[in-house]
């Protein structure tokens, strides 16, 4: 069991890796096509890492050991992240469950680490990048708590991995009212944590703007390029756990080698699907103003609140 | 003599021994000397808890001049476990005072005040009956009030929070008084198991519930009471905040834990909806006004009233789901009380400390003047981060722990037969989720702005590290926030055991495992799956950084421009800014803009005057009206005394006639 779970997290944590920043790639490219511009390929972010990986790292003087730090505590929250959640499989460690709290914590020890880079140089911009960055991820995290408590509801475990075999178990849970208001919620949870439109607009170049790109201002070569890579696996997993919990078929429940191949081609697939949603989506929104986005994530909190109390009440029903 | 007796006899006689020393030693000594003697004391009462906790018995009775029943300590379990606490929180504090005693807090007074303190609060968990529990308690109250006075020559401000901090203490006194009273009518006895043989279901104890959790929250700085925490915290020295919030506070929590464990065990369902809306009124109200908080003790203090109302939110989920019968999640609630309880003693002596340590090189505690200090002082930044991470409830700190259990209980409680418990557990949930992560832009915030970064004030420029004594304090508690963050299980399992609760049990190397919700963490499998990953990152980023070092520059982007003033940087105050904005409706922050146009143009403007207050919102509306109204009963009594002699025998006069009359009727 737990040789199986490591091939499995083994596998997760290369392919999200290499998946990852071509994932973005592609988001890239569907906005481009869509708003008439050729695009750069969808291996432009893997050029980009090569790129900053060589070039000098330059840090601002006075900064300390955060600014060094902060980035690698970044990648590895990133990492463990992608060895922690159900994507290729849901087979988790025995002496690790893969245990929903667990996995929003240490989501958070990257955000924290994020948030405190931005802090270390000493300029304005990070500064406010940092502040509204942690004011964001303050209020997402009662609906993300909620909705997943919606979701462990009918297995009765905040296990992950249980939640998703469970959804393959029975298809007809993932169509219900309960789960469907949860994933709405979660999915604009999943936006505001990995600053897509409308919360932040990853694209931005007007200072006033920005949150994410406010953070990583003073930061260059390999310290960036870390950056990078941390927030592109911390999108690239929030979305494969979307995936695993809105299309649950195909993940694998062992790790003989045709459920893994089925498991990673799927998981490319889902992520490669959602993503193309999500730009394209991208495309007809603006971004909010700051100050809407604590309403607009009101109202994910609303929805998923909702499907708990739902749940208790179609339960008593049935 | 057993070994529980023999504990309480070496406390008694070692905090004698530090009020000797306090008075007759030499004062370049007295630090040194009185502050091992308390440290010797916070030991004697954490052995004697453990004692306690393990098994122990003993009984000291103490006979009183006075035509009362004796003083009666014989600690049980429960008691020993908080004895623990308040004897570890006081030796650390005491250690770390000896290097950082300086002016009025390095006098006799002082000294001995703290040692009495630390007395009165180990004897507190170890009372068997009301009245030496009041007598212990009101030890406590005293000798504090009298330590959070200790600068009042230096600040004006110190006064206002004194006679803030009396006034409170005592409505708590008072209202205990009134609840073991009635309790003790019903109960025919004061000692607390006469008392626990009063039928839960009468009148008199939901009164009696009542009362005491009112006089409890109160000092455990409950919302609406909270009022007296977060002036007394910044105005008394650092190292007794630190035993302040760490342990005082918690025995607000020891007495609620006392009245629904042990005096009234089978609680109403309401009894626990009351527990729970102080709870999460609490956690939320705190952790927001400690979001927007600029002063770092005032910060600390607010967090203190949200961590207390996390504790009073698992009591009141364990009261009201054993009410509903559902009995795993129940246990586990009340078992998470005293995992929070460790928890944040552990981390909020560490920032309290650390708060010093910032205050005793820099002289100042407002945020928006510090920065920089990671540099400066590298131990107080290290171990202040640690305990940062433990408040926000980060892992691999015990704070962590402590929430996730909590976090468990709550989303396993609800059942769908019971509708109020399936509407409640969600909002909880909720709160807590909103708590963490409030708590956790905090102390971003609280860490960010005063370690990392530019000075921002001429104050944190020069900082440098205090002395050894305070170095080895602060280690000390931060290395016991990771400690009990990585493992937790084998103590949480002894604890809960001892104190006849279950429902924690050890899991992997010493995690915790929750078999009554089928949940389980193992914090030290996490650690080391987060090193393997971490091995090929740093591996990697090693590489790199041999074929290319960093280069350090002057200016690096600069954010587009010259990096000119330290000013310019973000302070506390605009951290908070978006968040204060966003909380407006509950802040109610009192905001001035004045705009001085230069000559007629509406467009040019030659001055702009930006003010914000943040005052707390329960005081001004709730408080200020009643402290009107005694000031106005008070300045009418006056009237009573114009200071002429005749009034004077006059009034013995009438007194004298009036007595006459009741002793001839």
């Amino acid at each position: 069991m737990n040789a199986g779970a490591a091939t499995l997290a083994a596998v997760q944590v290369v392919v999200m890796v290499v998946v990852s920043p071509l994932l973005v790639g592609l988001m890239r490219q569907v906005r481009a096509r869509l708003e008439g511009r050729v695009g750069a390929g969808v291996l432009q972010p893997w050029r980009d890492l090569r790129k900053l990986a060589i070039k000098e790292t330059l840090r601002a003087a006075g900064t300390g050991r955060v600014s060094a730090v902060g980035p690698l505590v970044l990648v590895v929250s990133g990492l463990l992240v992608c060895v922690l959640i159900p994507l290729v499989g849901a087979v988790p460690f025995v002496s690790l469950p893969d245990d929903l709290f667990v996995v929003v914590s240490v989501l958070l020890v990257g955000t924290v680490a994020l948030a405190l880079v931005g802090l270390d140089a000493g300029t304005a911009f990070g500064g406010m990048g940092s502040s509204r960055h942690m004011t964001i991820a303050a209020l997402v995290e009662p609906t993300v708590l909620v909705a997943v408590y919606a979701l462990s509801i009918p297995v009765g475990s905040s296990a992950l991995s249980r939640i998703v075999v469970a959804r393959i178990d029975d298809p007809a849970s993932v169509a219900s009212p309960v789960s469907l208001l949860a994933l709405v919620a979660l999915v604009i949870a999943v936006v505001a944590e990995t600053g897509r439109l409308p919360v932040d607009n990853p694209s931005t170049h007007l200072e006033l703007t920005m949150i994410h790109e406010a953070m990583v201002i003073e930061s260059s070569g390999r310290d960036l390029g870390w950056l990078e890579l941390g927030s592109w696996l911390r999108l690239g997993a929030l979305l494969g756990l979307l995936g695993s919990l809105l299309v649950p078929w195909g993940v694998a429940q062992d790790a003989s080698v045709a459920a893994v191949l089925i498991g990673v081609v799927t998981l490319v697939l889902k992520l490669a699907a959602l993503g193309s949603v999500l730009a394209a989506a991208e495309v007809f929104v603006a971004k909010l103003r700051l100050f809407r986005v604590p309403e607009l994530l009101a109202g994910s909190f609303v929805l998923a609140f909702l499907a708990v109390t739902a749940s208790y009440l179609v339960v008593q029903a049935g | 003599m057993t070994q529980v007796e023999v504990g309480l006899w070496a406390q008694l006689v070692l905090a004698l021994a530090t009020v000797s020393i306090a008075v007759l030693a030499r004062p370049a000594l007295r630090a040194r000397l009185a502050g091992s003697a308390a440290a010797a004391l916070g030991v004697a009462g954490a052995v004697t808890g453990v004692i306690a906790l393990t098994g122990g018995q003993g009984r000291l009775v103490i006979p009183l001049a006075l035509p009362v029943d004796p003083v009666v300590l014989s600690p049980t379990p429960l008691g020993g476990f908080f004895m623990v606490v308040a004897g570890a929180v006081g030796a650390v504090a005491a250690v770390y005072a000896i290097g950082y005693v300086h002016g009025p807090s390095a006098s006799s007074t002082s000294w001995a005040a703290f040692a009495t303190f630390l007395l009165g609060m180990q004897l507190v968990p170890g009372a068997a009956d009301a009245v030496s529990f009041l007598l212990a308690w009101e030890l406590m109250a005293a000798a504090s009030t009298v330590l959070v006075l200790t600068e009042h020559r230096e600040r004006i401000e110190v006064r206002s929070a004194a006679l803030w901090y009396a006034v409170m203490t005592h409505l708590s006194f008072l209202l205990i008084l009134i609840g073991f009273a009635v309790l003790s009518a019903a109960g025919h006895g004061t000692s607390f198991a006469a008392m626990s043989h009063v039928d839960p279901e009468s009148a008199g104890a939901s009164i009696a519930f009542v009362l005491l959790v009112l006089g409890f929250a109160t000092k455990a700085g409950i919302v609406p009471m909270h009022v007296w925490l977060p002036r007394a915290h910044p105005a008394a020295p650092s190292h007794v905040s630190a035993v302040m919030s760490a342990a005082m506070v918690k025995m607000g929590v020891y007495g609620v834990l006392l009245v629904v464990l042990q005096l009234l065990p089978a609680g109403r369902p309401w009894w626990g909806l009351v527990l729970l809306a102080l709870g999460t009124v609490s956690a939320l109200y705190g952790i927001l006004q400690a979001s927007v908080a600029t002063d770092l003790k005032r910060l600390l203090a607010y967090s203190t009233t949200e961590n207390v109302g996390l504790m009073f939110l698992a009591i009141g989920t364990g009261v009201l789901l054993r009410a509903y019968a559902v009995v795993g999640p129940a246990e586990v609630a009340a078992g998470t009380t005293l995992l929070l309880v460790a928890s944040h003693a552990a981390f909020k002596t560490t920032l309290f400390l650390g708060a010093g340590s910032v205050l005793h090189a820099t002289g100042v505690r407002d945020l928006d003047r510090l920065g920089g200090l990671g540099k400066r002082m590298p131990t107080t930044a290290a171990a202040f981060g640690i305990g940062a991470l433990g408040a926000a409830a980060l892992p691999i700190t015990c704070g962590f722990v402590a929430e996730w259990a909590l976090l468990q209980s709550l989303i396993h409680g609800a059942r769908p037969e019971d509708r109020l418990v399936a509407v409640v557990m969600p909002l909880a949930v909720a709160v807590v989720a909103l708590t963490a992560g409030l708590a956790l832009m905090t102390f971003v915030k609280a860490y960010g702005i005063a370690f990392l970064a530019r000075p921002r004030g001429p104050e944190a420029g020069v900082a440098h590290e205090g002395p050894a004594s305070m170095r080895v304090a602060l280690v000390v508690s931060a290395v016991v926030v990771v400690g009990l963050g990585l493992l937790p299980g084998v103590m949480a399992r002894a604890v809960v055991r001892a104190v006849g609760l279950g429902g924690i049990d050890v899991f992997g190397v010493s995690g915790l495992g929750l078999p009554g919700v089928g949940a389980a963490l193992d914090p030290v499998a996490l650690t080391g799956l987060t090193l393997l990953v971490a091995v090929s990152v740093l591996v990697v980023t090693w590489r790199m950084a041999r074929r290319r070092p960093p280069r350090p520059v002057e200016l690096a982007w600069g954010g587009g421009g010259v990096r000119v003033s330290p000013r310019m940087q973000y302070t506390a105050t605009s951290y908070a800014e978006p968040l204060s904005r966003v909380f407006d409706d509950a802040l109610r922050p009192e905001r001035d803009l004045e705009i001085t146009h230069a000559g007629e143009s509406r467009y040019l403007v030659e001055r702009v005057q930006f003010r914000q207050q943040l005052e707390d919102v329960v005081e001004v509306r709730a408080y200020a009206p009643g402290v009107r109204l005694v000031d106005r009963i008070g300045l009418a009594a006056r009237r009573l005394q114009n200071g002429s002699i005749h009034r004077y025998l006059g009034y013995s006069f009438v007194a004298l006639i009036a007595v006459l009359i009741v002793v001839s009727l």
